[in-house]
């Protein structure tokens, strides 16, 4: 019996490994893929050669890529808009989740403020009087429009102010009694206090604003002013749409492009693997913090 | 004075105290201020701006400016579209097929990754299958877009060494919504995982002790310690995805679709944005978009009651 149980124990322990590094290897080859794209000579890309290793090494697609003043251009406007937008957002965060994580005996109105930011979970007016809005007040065409609309994220919220509820209200009433007002209290007692939450958030802002693409493609009129996802997505995106249906023929006068298109995703990605070791750090405790309190 | 003072004190001062409860509350209502304006300017207005879903909206004369109300004849419009119920219909697909393998997937993996005992291989996976997530739809649709085409895409050429025929994952109406949930598991798996993880490792280490001193296998152990352990997250995620029955994943559909797939891939989303933003008929296309928002609405309000009553769960 006992021994029938290690062996059947042993058979799955080798299944198990087998099927979870089969899986992250499927997750992982679409990536490799590309990247060994981006790195190989066009006769390797369109004579179908490359797998998972670039074939004939070169840099030429990034030298192309980097070339390109567009792309630099759309480069600049995503670090704008992450600076500024993660700036704004976390700023309000901090402002907004202070008084929200008050009881209602600190904070008598605390019930209906609470109302007005959850209804928006619950409703949105869409996208057309949205769209309509940010054209009629005229921050279209301007960095606001990438960076106002968002500036409240009711997700990140909860997470502030679930963490703030943590802090140990003997430390705030210390305080109070010392003759520390509210907003003394937030920024030298709250803040520091709270800095792996804030970390948290500053990372999901930074991410938020370097991957939002939409909001670039319908407030920006001018394509010059797109941020680097919509500008790759009218290149990597759109543009192998139109040529999708096309005839192999067509297909072929293209192929040189798709190491290009390669280089430019992989370049768009590397920011995010550079901070993926702080997200990973950051995420799993942001996560635990927000959506597993229950 | 601090608000541990005992009840009696309270009482005593609760009568002269009203004024200065007032002023010590200020800093907090300057504190909310700010974010207060901006989402009544940014969600609130156009709350009130789906009135267009009734009006014979003219962008030229603006948002509040004496617009022809029309009735419900936007509506009427969009009802009266051939393609409208294939849509709903689509978004209703897509959704229910996502929601269901982002319940069992992650679970699956969660349990299986719970049984590894090497802590570097455990972590390994988990750092490459959650990696994805943070990639943008404009990245991973360029990926899958170059890696599923079916004349130059690697996948397609994989399956003919296999002897099977090329695939048009995206452009085909019989494997594009496939196509849309296994891409999604791809990006969303790995983080929801996590997740599942995160329930399992507060699960009580001497439920195991006392399963497997009455005899319990690795398997029984998982089958009546470890689910029953996470049931409460999990029916509260099956609870919260009730919300999101009609949101098929714009950002991903939007990327990957093109007119061959209509009939199997046009969700609501993009037909209000197809409608709205590129035919600029802004009544009919807000009309689709507040009907999306008012069901979402029941749905989203009625997970949350749901979620509250079973579980107490409260945002905040």
């Amino acid at each position: 019996m006992l021994l029938r149980q290690t062996r059947g124990q042993k058979i799955f322990s080798v299944f198990n490994y087998a099927l979870l590094t089969l899986t992250a290897v499927l997750c992982l080859l679409p990536l490799i893929h590309v990247i060994a794209l981006s790195f190989s000579d066009n006769a390797a890309v369109s004579g179908g050669l490359v797998t998972l290793w670039p074939v004939r090494f070169t840099w030429e697609p990034y030298a192309y890529v980097l070339e390109r003043s567009a792309f630099w251009k759309a480069f600049g406007v995503t670090l704008q808009r992450a600076a500024l937008g993660t700036a704004v957002n976390v700023l309000l965060v901090i402002l907004l989740a202070y008084p929200l994580s008050m009881s209602g005996e600190k904070l008598r109105a605390r019930t209906l403020y609470v109302w007005i930011f959850f209804f928006t979970m619950l409703f949105n007016g869409g996208l057309i009087p949205t769209y309509i809005l940010i054209k009629e007040i005229g921050i279209m065409d301007t960095l606001w429009a990438l960076v106002l609309p968002g500036a409240v994220t009711v997700f990140n919220l909860i997470l502030m102010l679930n963490f703030f509820r943590q802090v140990p209200e003997e430390l705030e009433d210390s305080a109070m009694i010392d003759g520390a007002g509210h907003w003394r209290t937030l920024w030298q007692i709250y803040v520091p206090i709270s800095t792996p939450a804030i970390a948290t958030i500053t990372l999901f802002c930074v991410v938020g604003h370097w991957n939002a693409w939409f909001d670039g493609l319908i407030y920006m009129r001018d394509a010059a002013h797109y941020p680097l996802q919509s500008y790759l997505q009218t290149i990597v995106v759109k543009f192998d749409f139109q040529t999708m249906s096309a005839t192999d023929a067509q297909r072929l006068a293209q192929l040189n492009d798709r190491s290009v298109k390669a280089a430019q995703m992989v370049v768009a990605a590397v920011p995010i693997l550079l901070v993926y070791p702080f997200l990973q750090k950051y995420f799993v405790s942001g996560i635990k913090l927000g959506s597993v309190k229950g | 004075m601090s608000k541990h003072t005992p009840a009696l004190g309270n009482e005593r001062r609760r009568s002269f105290r009203f004024g200065y409860k007032t002023k010590r509350e200020m800093p907090l209502h300057f504190m909310l201020l700010p974010g207060l304006v901006l989402i009544l300017i940014f969600a609130y207005i156009p709350m009130v701006g789906v009135t267009i879903a009734f009006q014979n909206f003219i962008p030229l004369k603006g948002l509040f400016g004496g617009q022809e109300w029309v009735g419900l004849d936007n509506f009427d419009y969009v009802f009266s579209m051939p393609t409208i119920w294939q849509v709903v219909w689509n978004t209703l697909r897509i959704a229910a097929l996502k929601i269901v393998a982002g319940l069992v997937v992650p679970i699956a993996f969660a349990l299986l990754l719970n049984e590894v005992r090497n802590v570097l291989f455990k972590r390994t996976t988990q750092t490459i299958i959650y990696f994805p997530y943070f990639l943008s739809w404009i990245i991973l649709g360029g990926i899958l877009i170059d890696i599923l085409s079916p004349s130059t895409g690697i996948v397609n050429k994989f399956l003919g060494w296999l002897g099977i025929g090329p695939i048009f994952f995206l452009g085909e109406n019989a494997w594009f919504p496939y196509t849309m949930v296994v891409s999604d598991i791809w990006k969303t798996f790995g983080f929801n995982t996590i997740i599942y993880l995160a329930a399992i490792t507060s699960i009580d280490p001497s439920l195991y002790e006392a399963a497997a001193a009455d005899g319990a296998g690795r398997w029984k152990q998982t089958w009546h310690v470890t689910l029953p352990g996470m049931h409460m997250i999990i029916v509260l995620l099956m609870v919260l995805s009730l919300g999101t029955v009609l949101d098929a994943g714009f950002d991903q559909i939007f990327n990957l679709y093109s007119p061959q797939v209509y009939e199997s891939g046009d969700i609501v989303d993009t037909m209000v944005y197809r409608m709205g933003l590129q035919q600029t008929q802004f009544g009919p296309s807000t009309a689709v978009g507040l009907l999306k928002s008012l069901v979402s609405f029941l749905l989203i309000s009625t997970s949350y009651l749901i979620a509250y009553r079973l579980f107490k769960y409260r945002l905040f």
